[in-house]
């Protein structure tokens, strides 16, 4: 019999709809997998075997009673720790939050459960979701599948901040799983570990119930094996939600129903800014196989301009940690979570002594850039300065979709680094994310897709950048890639 | 602009983040890193620009005024607001005593 | 101008007054979530997780409330902002549950504005003084904590954590306590009559911060303190007074005003300094990312619009040009909205069924209404609400009085007599219903005249004060029912 822990979302839905095999098989075949690599890899906070049997069980009675099973019908599926689980810890990997129990379950998780899901458990990430390589959880490292092939065991970064679910993937504890991108966190990890994964357009998703790092850029979204499996998967994560009022109001495309490889007619831009010097030589040529691999699905490229590229990292390393300075301030040991009562404190007192216990050093980082970039006398020079970049940011892809209907650049700017190798350093770090942020920032619909593997045997990953709602120009282009990149790489199981 | 560990204490104490003088004196030249670094952006010439409000054209919409139209945003779940409280006393949240 | 003017040890101090008002916005739920709103429910029974600041909450602002704000702003006859946002106040404390009130400080949705006040109600003719508005914008209350119910922990209650406030700012404008509280007055009357709150200042659906400094006259503003949270008219003025003073006496005893928040201590009559609110406040206000820029479109200005009733001071001067009633009179019968709204009933419902105008009635359901129907009430020991005082049963009254079927005092007695008993109400009018047989009372006049010829010839000596004897002793014998205006005459032709 096959090993149905190697099927992705769309083999699953469909072997269980054709009964090749039982959903129960396959939540069971996944349920070892995760049990078996949870001391090595540590991708889940909790693991909720009991859940994605259940979840299989309804989905085996309804196709024994004729009923339609739903797009992920059978599927489980990894949980970023992100979204609330009713009933199931939800700590956003935090100190803070250890033992919260929500009485709700987020829109998008919901969704999923409704489409036939069910929820292997809940994934590993950066503290808040602030990290690039999932070092900064309260609860623990989540090791790569992935090692060098120099033979070395180096623990490398599986990419952050949903560095649980970019390992649950591609270590094949899930077929499946939800990620979140503020500013890079659905495909830089994906990038690292030679998966698939997609942000869509801001709004598409609701944040409804998803812990909430920065609100103006916070994005939920799938990450895969490939892309017809993102596609099904966004296809049951999307859709308007009135209880968040930035959700878009649009119907949800049929994205697998739409997709093609075929790229003739469209062209595709390459943004000269992008080119940095310095520029890593394997990510650099994996970039100029992808615009040849474009170019082989009919494309037109075009040379564009996104003058303002240097400066969204920093416009987004003001925005972000400011909002997340106010949206974490609800953690303050009053409602829920963590309290740190000091013998004889106040209330004042027993804020700072909870937040002080509660919060990981990057987020305390990050809280106090925010806080101070919003303190009188300098939100105009930071904040406001920041946001007016970020329209010249969101101007330069306007004007740069004028000539072009995707964009083609490297996901990030290495392949993914040993754990440890940066996190003395923030602003490392931070740059990690050079090539992610400014379409965070504007708001626009961005995947990376696996396009090969560098000199040390490790993933390297190409993003697609669109318009506005062109999830599927963006999907398009990526299977365009897929099909010729014929990535079948896949980390040697070592855990 | 850059900050010194008087500054930094006074960020924590607004956040309300304790701090020890240890992790102060190792956040100044951090945070002064990070600062110096995002202060490229006043380079920028953003005369004429305006701040962005909406990342995605989209405009606000507003909900009519019905009480617990959705279960999921309405009242009534005292029990489920109570749940995970570190401290509850009669159905309020208990947090130590204010003198106002 | 205000001539109010402090005495100061050194000479002569000037007052200076703003207004903060928080209205509590009439609405059935929250600004941001579906939990009701009522007043006086179970602690933490109206709270929403979304009012709770669980994680991944998020605010969808409520429709009724913009529009109540607008109705406001246009009541005031404000600039209504079509594009206006809402900020973050970021400070920590356990009744604001996210960490941060979502308030409107850049962008607010309303404008500059102005009311008109008169400064003494007795003298509606008398002056009066233009208060500007500065701006109006719609936030989120907190909730409320409680410190008496445990030895060792304040409770909280977040019922109230998130209802939306209308906050209302004026200038500078007012001058002495007078001002302020007359300001404040006919603030809440335009708020009742828009309907956008219910102005009920005890339980704290109107709340004032009152900004107070002093200067000499004509010198340039003094520093200024802040009182909070000053829930009546009268405790308004008192803390302008009381204030004032205080602030009076630290200059001229060589100190100088602290700008600080300050509390009100009715029992004493005397502000306090709030010290466990001073800690260096920093409020990191930024626009809220959870939401988009409030846009309003014509449509839905116009509706607010057309939605808003006659305010005060229109109605004012109809009744005194279209009613003819007296300034006095007219000023009275709009103070409150509700009285306004029982005159208005009362007077159609009179017009109606005595087939006069109503420019015709509008008098004597004025003076029903302002002198007489309250008296019978208090007499009866009943309410205004009381069930039996209906729109009928006072139309009947005023209608059977306007046309002389009975006698004012006459109606009085019936109506306390139809609310304190079973009586059938048109039976009691019809029984006393005053006669204008000229005979009858010829008969009856002329029978009292006979019975006290001593006092006729007093009378006739230049005792002319005992012609009311006369109408008193007549109108007795008829029980009541004689027309005194025919009474009158017929004594008049009899003693002549």
């Amino acid at each position: 019999m096959t090993d149905l822990t190697e099927l992705g979302v769309a083999a699953i839905r469909d072997g269980v709809a054709k009964g090749d095999f039982t959903a129960v098989e396959v939540a069971e075949a996944f349920n070892a997998n995760v049990a078996a690599a949870q001391t090595a890899l540590n991708a889940f906070i909790v693991a909720t075997p009991e859940l994605a049997v259940e979840a299989a069980r309804a989905t085996d009675a309804r196709r024994a009673a004729g009923q339609p099973l739903g797009k992920m019908g059978g599927v489980p599926i990894g949980m970023k720790d992100l979204f609330a689980t009713k009933g199931v810890q939800t700590t956003a990997a935090s100190h803070i939050l250890e033992g919260f129990t929500p009485e709700y379950e987020s829109t998008v998780s919901q969704k999923l459960w409704d489409a036939g899901a069910g929820m292997l458990g809940k994934l590993n990430l950066d503290q808040f979701a602030m990290g690039s390589s999932n070092e900064t959880s309260y609860f623990g490292n989540v090791i790569s599948p992935w090692r060098r092939s120099d033979g070395g065991n180096a623990a490398l970064a599986p990419g952050g901040s949903s560095g649980g679910s970019s390992t649950a993937v591609a270590a094949r504890l899930a077929p499946a799983a939800t990620g979140t991108d503020t500013g890079g966190s659905i495909r830089q990890p994906a990038a690292f570990t030679g998966i698939s994964g997609i942000k869509p357009t801001y709004g598409r998703c609701s944040r409804w119930g998803i812990v909430a790092f920065a609100s103006s850029l916070d994005q939920a979204g799938p990450m895969a094996r490939d892309v017809r499996d993102c596609a099904i998967m966004l296809e049951a994560m999307a859709g308007y939600d009135p209880k968040d009022a930035t959700s878009l109001n649009l119907p949800v495309p049929e994205w697998e129903a739409g997709l093609s490889a075929d790229m003739k007619g469209k062209k595709v831009g390459i943004p000269r800014e992008y080119r940095m010097d310095g520029m890593d030589a394997d990510v650099a040529a994996s970039w100029d196989r992808g615009i040849e691999w474009l170019k082989d699905a009919g494309a037109e490229i075009v040379e564009i301009s996104l003058p303002h590229t240097k400066y969204a990292l920093p416009a987004y390393y003001i925005i972000a940690p400011a909002e997340a300075s106010s949206n974490l301030a609800r953690y303050d040991g009053v409602r829920y979570g963590l309290r740190d009562l000091p013998d004889g404190a106040g209330l004042q007192d027993m804020y700072a002594a909870t937040r002080a216990a509660g919060f990981g050093a990057e987020v305390k980082r990050r809280i106090l850039i925010g806080t101070y970039v919003l303190s009188a006398g300098f939100y105009d020079a930071y904040y406001t300065q920041a946001q007016k970049v970020r329209t010249l940011i969101s101007h330069d892809f306007k004007n740069a979709f004028t000539q072009c209907d995707v964009i083609l650049a490297p996901t990030a700017p290495t392949a993914a680094f040993g754990l440890g190798e940066k996190t003395d350093d923030p602003l490392s770090m931070y740059l990690n994310d050079v090539f992610a942020v400014p379409a965070s920032l504007a708001g626009l619909p961005a995947m990376s897709v696996p396009a090969g593997l560098n000199r040390e045997g490790l993933p390297l990953g190409l993003q697609i950048v669109g318009k506005p709602f062109d999830e599927q120009g963006v999907l398009n282009a990526g299977l365009a890639i897929e099909s010729r990149a014929q990535f079948s790489a896949k980390p040697d199981k070592w855990w | 602009m850059s900050v010194d560990t008087a500054t930094v204490a006074k960020i924590a104490a607004l956040a309300r983040i304790k701090v020890s003088e240890a992790e102060l004196e190792a956040m100044v030249p951090e945070l002064n890193g990070i600062l110096a670094w995002v202060e490229q952006l006043g380079e920028v010439d953003v005369t004429g620009i305006e701040p962005m409000t909406a990342v995605i054209e989209n405009h606000l919409r507003l909900r009519d005024d019905v009480i617990d139209a959705d279960p999921l945003t309405g009242g009534g779940v005292r029990d489920k607001v109570l749940a995970n409280a570190p401290a509850r006393e009669d159905g309020f949240f208990g947090v130590p005593k204010v003198i106002e | 101008m205000s001539n109010y003017r402090i005495q100061g040890a050194t000479g002569e101090w000037e007052v200076v007054i703003g207004l903060e008002v928080h209205a509590q916005v009439t609405s059935n739920s929250k600004l941001f979530s579906g939990a009701a709103t009522a007043f006086g429910a179970e602690p933490n029974t109206q709270v929403s997780l979304v009012d709770a600041a669980m994680p991944g909450m998020l605010p969808v602002p409520n429709r009724e409330c913009i529009r109540q704000a607008v109705r406001t702003g246009m009541a005031v006859g404000a600039v209504i902002n079509k594009w206006s946002r809402f900020d973050r106040k970021n400070y920590f404390y356990a009744d604001l549950p996210q960490g941060y009130q979502i308030s409107q400080l850049y962008h607010p949705l309303v404008g500059e504005g102005e009311i008109e006040v008169i400064l003494d109600p007795k003298d509606p003719e008398g002056s009066t003084k233009t208060i500007g508005i500065e701006r109006i914008h719609v936030e989120q209350d907190a909730g409320k904590l409680m410190h008496d119910q445990h030895p060792t922990m304040s409770y909280v209650d977040l019922n109230r954590s998130g209802v939306a406030l209308m906050e209302i700012v004026s200038r500078p404008d007012m001058r002495s306590p007078a001002e302020a509280g007359a300001y404040l007055a006919k603030l809440r009357q335009i708020l009742r009559y828009v309907g956008s709150c219910d102005g009920n200042m005890d339980q704290g659906s109107m709340r004032a911060d009152v900004n107070v400094s002093v200067r000499r006259p004509g010198e340039p503003f003094g520093t200024r303190t802040e009182t909070k949270n000053v829930n009546s008219v009268r405790f308004v003025m008192a803390v302008v007074e009381s204030e004032a003073r205080r602030q009076v006496d630290v200059i001229e005893s060589g100190g100088t005003v602290v700008q600080e928040t300050r509390l009100y201590d009715p029992d004493k009559n005397e502000t306090r300094s709030m010290r466990s609110k001073e800690d260096a406040h920093d409020y990191r206000y930024f626009p809220d990312p959870d939401l988009l820029p409030l846009e309003l479109d014509d449509a839905f200005l116009e509706e607010c619009r057309a939605s808003l009733p006659e305010l005060p001071d229109a109605k004012r001067h109809r009744y005194e040009t279209a009613l003819g009633l007296s300034a006095y009179n007219a000023n009275a019968l709009t103070a409150d909205v509700e009285v306004a709204r029982q005159f208005e009933a009362l007077l159609a419902s009179a017009a109606g069924a005595s087939g006069k105008s109503e420019a015709d009635v509008a008098k004597r359901v004025a003076n029903w209404l302002l002198s007489e129907q309250p008296g019978v009430l208090n007499a009866a020991g009943v309410s205004s609400d009381h069930p039996k005082n209906t729109v009928e049963a006072n139309t009947a009254i005023v209608v059977a009085t306007e046309s002389g079927l009975i006698s004012g005092s006459k109606a009085k007695e019936i109506f306390e007599a139809y609310l304190t008993t079973e009586i059938d109400l048109a039976a009691e009018i019809e029984a006393n219903k005053q006669t204008s047989d000229t005979g009858a009372i010829e008969a009856a006049v002329d029978a009292i005249l006979a019975a006290n010829a001593d006092k006729v010839a007093e009378y006739k000596g230049g005792k002319e004060n005992l012609f009311g004897f006369f109408v008193g002793q007549t109108m007795k014998a008829m029980q009541g029912k004689g027309n005194p205006q025919l009474v009158n005459q017929v004594l008049k032709a009899r003693l002549a």
